[in-house]
């Protein structure tokens, strides 16, 4: 019984290199400023409310980095804004971003504490009154008022460990905090040449 | 000439007076510095209405227990005070009060401790100035602050009347936030409580002090080696809790229904308005996770230890239900001009400003390794948070920290002074001091 569930504590495998992730941990915790890392992306406006929104390159580790291969993303606004719909709408981008970033905590969490997951199904809405960005009433911000998230987790795991999966990566989660605290959000523009 | 000592003992609160009881037992020449008298931070800088979060009985120090008729009350800080008081005349401690350490620094060998009153010479230094003497305020938050609107730390803080009428933001969701919140509520002025991430506790479970069972399930006594991840634990706030006499359980939920208005973190200070985090469901679900855990795993410490039938018994007290959110938190708040106050209950550290020694990490904190000060030899410290163990910053944890740090202290004298010291006698004729009844940690459980 022992050895059985020691065997199965060490074949547990959600796909989280922990191991790796607590090295960088332990390094960058040394090299604070390795650790300082800048996220890029480059978009053209295609046409009408249409963007081509690429991904490349980001800093990050004292130096440049790449990914595998530049990711392109298309964002446009549905056929009800008279729109012609080429994309998801930007908002909906940023529950993509909350989607991603929770479910991969989860996932990094449940390996670090010796959970295996065989599903994680997320499902996001966030409530937006639109008269907001039509200017329509100055109280109503442009933003959504409120996100939900619920997460449907098969794991070998008690509902209270599965819950404690969820609020931990909301913890650790970078896109959860860009969405429930403020950020310096500077713009700047120059005539293109 | 400077006076010689081979110990300098800096503070004489509960930490530097274990200690002072640990070296007279082992007859170090030692001298205890206090900048005020003995307990000086329990007479000055808490709030009025404060009283330990640990019952009496568990209030010990190595040699002295408790007394007195209420075993399972909670002492007010004057009674701290005069409990060390009485303390230090029982042991005899060389206190030197009225003295304020100005600097440490290196000599050849050891250390020359610089005070307002002479300077002292000596082979090796205790740092028990306290764990709990610099407010620690969010400089960036503060400076957004309107000018109009007046800050002050929980250090400064003594008692409602003190603050202007009307509403008070208070930051912070310690034990300290959440007792200064209902106190100040209690006053007629509108409080609103920015809470980030927190411990939660209920003051009784199955109807014995918290307290109890973080002590007797072991929990107080785990060591730093023990812990997954020091750093974290070291900075865990003090959980929710309050002592009064009717033993009761101060929470979120509570102070809500008192009225209190319990906001997410506070974020930022933009035009006027405060910012609060969206992370105040998740905080007080984490907080929520931990507490059942907490209680859970006293549970299982029962029924291993085979005390299910006296203890688990009857289920005399329920757990305390999930942590009410409202469904639309406060997301921002207009300071002004409700908001007069900005009470900061944002935690306090050591300071150890007057330390001139390559002893801190970049963020200013003291290196360390379960007390024992790394990069100069001979120098430790006490009471710092879950530094040997959970209980290193309680009272009655001083103790074992304490002799256990003097029996390094007297390693590091006998080898700095090499044969010297065996060769003369000294210490074995000096006259021994105090009771030496061993302090164990058991004795408290029972």
């Amino acid at each position: 019984m022992q050895t059985q569930t020691t065997t199965a504590a060490n074949t547990v495998s959600n796909g989280v290199n922990v191991q790796a992730l607590l090295g960088a941990r332990e390094a960058l915790s040394q090299a604070p400023e390795a650790a300082r890392f800048k996220w890029r992306a480059t978009s053209e406006w295609v046409h009408g409310t249409q963007s081509r929104t690429t991904i490349d390159g980001f800093h990050g580790l004292g130096g440049e980095q790449r990914h595998r291969q530049a990711f392109e993303f298309h964002t446009d606004h549905p056929e009800i804004f008279a729109s012609e719909d080429k994309g998801a709408t930007p908002v909906e981008m940023v529950l993509v971003g909350l989607a991603g970033c929770l479910s991969a905590g989860v996932a990094a969490v449940a390996q670090h504490r010796n959970i295996q997951l065989r599903s994680v199904k997320a499902t996001l809405e966030a409530g937006m009154d639109i008269q907001g960005i039509l200017g329509i009433d100055d109280k109503v911000r442009n933003g959504f008022d409120g996100v939900k998230v619920h997460f449907e987790i098969d794991a070998d795991a008690t509902p209270e460990q599965i819950a404690a999966l969820v609020a931990q990566s909301q913890k650790r989660s970078a896109v959860f905090d860009i969405m429930t605290n403020p950020t310096d959000v500077h713009v700047t523009a120059s005539k293109r040449t | 000439m400077n006076p010689v000592v081979d110990v300098v003992v800096i503070g004489g609160g509960h930490c530097g007076l274990a200690m002072s009881r640990a070296l007279t037992q082992r007859s170090i020449d030692h001298v205890v510095i206090e900048r005020g008298e003995v307990g000086q931070a329990w007479r000055a800088e808490r709030w009025d209405s404060l009283r330990l979060l640990t019952p009496n009985w568990m209030t010990q120090l190595p040699g002295q227990g408790y007394t007195g008729p209420d075993p399972g009350g909670y002492m007010g800080a004057g009674e701290v005070a005069a409990f060390l008081a009485d303390y230090a005349r029982r042991i005899s401690a060389p206190v030197v009060t009225g003295t304020t350490v100005l600097r440490v620094s290196a000599l050849a060998s050891g250390y020359l401790v610089h005070t307002d009153r002479g300077d002292w010479r000596c082979r090796a230094l205790v740092l028990a100035s306290g764990a709990y003497r610099k407010p620690v305020v969010p400089a960036l938050l503060a400076q957004a602050l309107p000018p109009g609107i007046t800050q002050l730390t929980s250090q400064a803080y003594k008692r409602p009347g003190q603050l202007d009428d009307g509403g008070v933001l208070v930051v912070g969701a310690s034990a300290t936030g959440l007792q200064l919140a209902q106190e100040i509520h209690h006053s007629g002025r509108p409080v609103t409580l920015a809470v980030g991430e927190h411990v939660r506790m209920p003051r009784l479970y199955r109807g014995r002090d918290v307290q109890w069972w973080m002590l007797a399930s072991g929990l107080l006594d785990q060591r730093i080696e023990q812990v997954d991840d020091a750093a974290r634990v070291r900075r865990l706030p003090s959980p929710q809790l309050v002592g009064t006499r009717e033993r009761s359980t101060l929470d979120l939920n509570l102070l809500q229904q008192q009225g209190v208005q319990v906001v997410g973190r506070l974020a930022g200070v933009r035009d006027g308005r405060a910012l609060f985090s969206g992370s105040l469901r998740n905080v007080c679900a984490l907080a929520d996770l931990k507490m059942n855990r907490l209680l859970d795993g006293f549970d299982a410490w029962a029924q291993r230890e085979g005390l299910a039938a006296s203890v688990l018994g009857p289920n005399r007290l329920e757990r305390p239900g999930a942590t009410v959110v409202a469904a639309s938190p406060v997301l921002s708040l207009a300071l002004e001009p409700q908001i007069r106050t900005v009470l900061w209950a944002t935690g306090l550290r050591p300071d150890h400003s007057w330390l001139a020694l390559p002893v801190f990490d970049r963020h200013g904190g003291l290196l360390h390794e379960g007390g024992v000060v790394q990069g100069a030899p001979g120098v430790v410290a006490l009471g710092l948070p879950f530094m040997r163990r959970r209980k290193s910053s309680f009272i009655h944890g001083a103790g074992d920290d304490a002799h256990e740090l003097a029996a390094h202290l007297a390693e590091h004298l006998d080898r700095s002074a090499g044969l010297r010291r065996h060769a003369t006698p000294a210490a074995a004729a000096r006259p021994f001091i105090g009771p030496s009844t061993a302090f164990t940690s058991e004795s408290l459980a029972s």
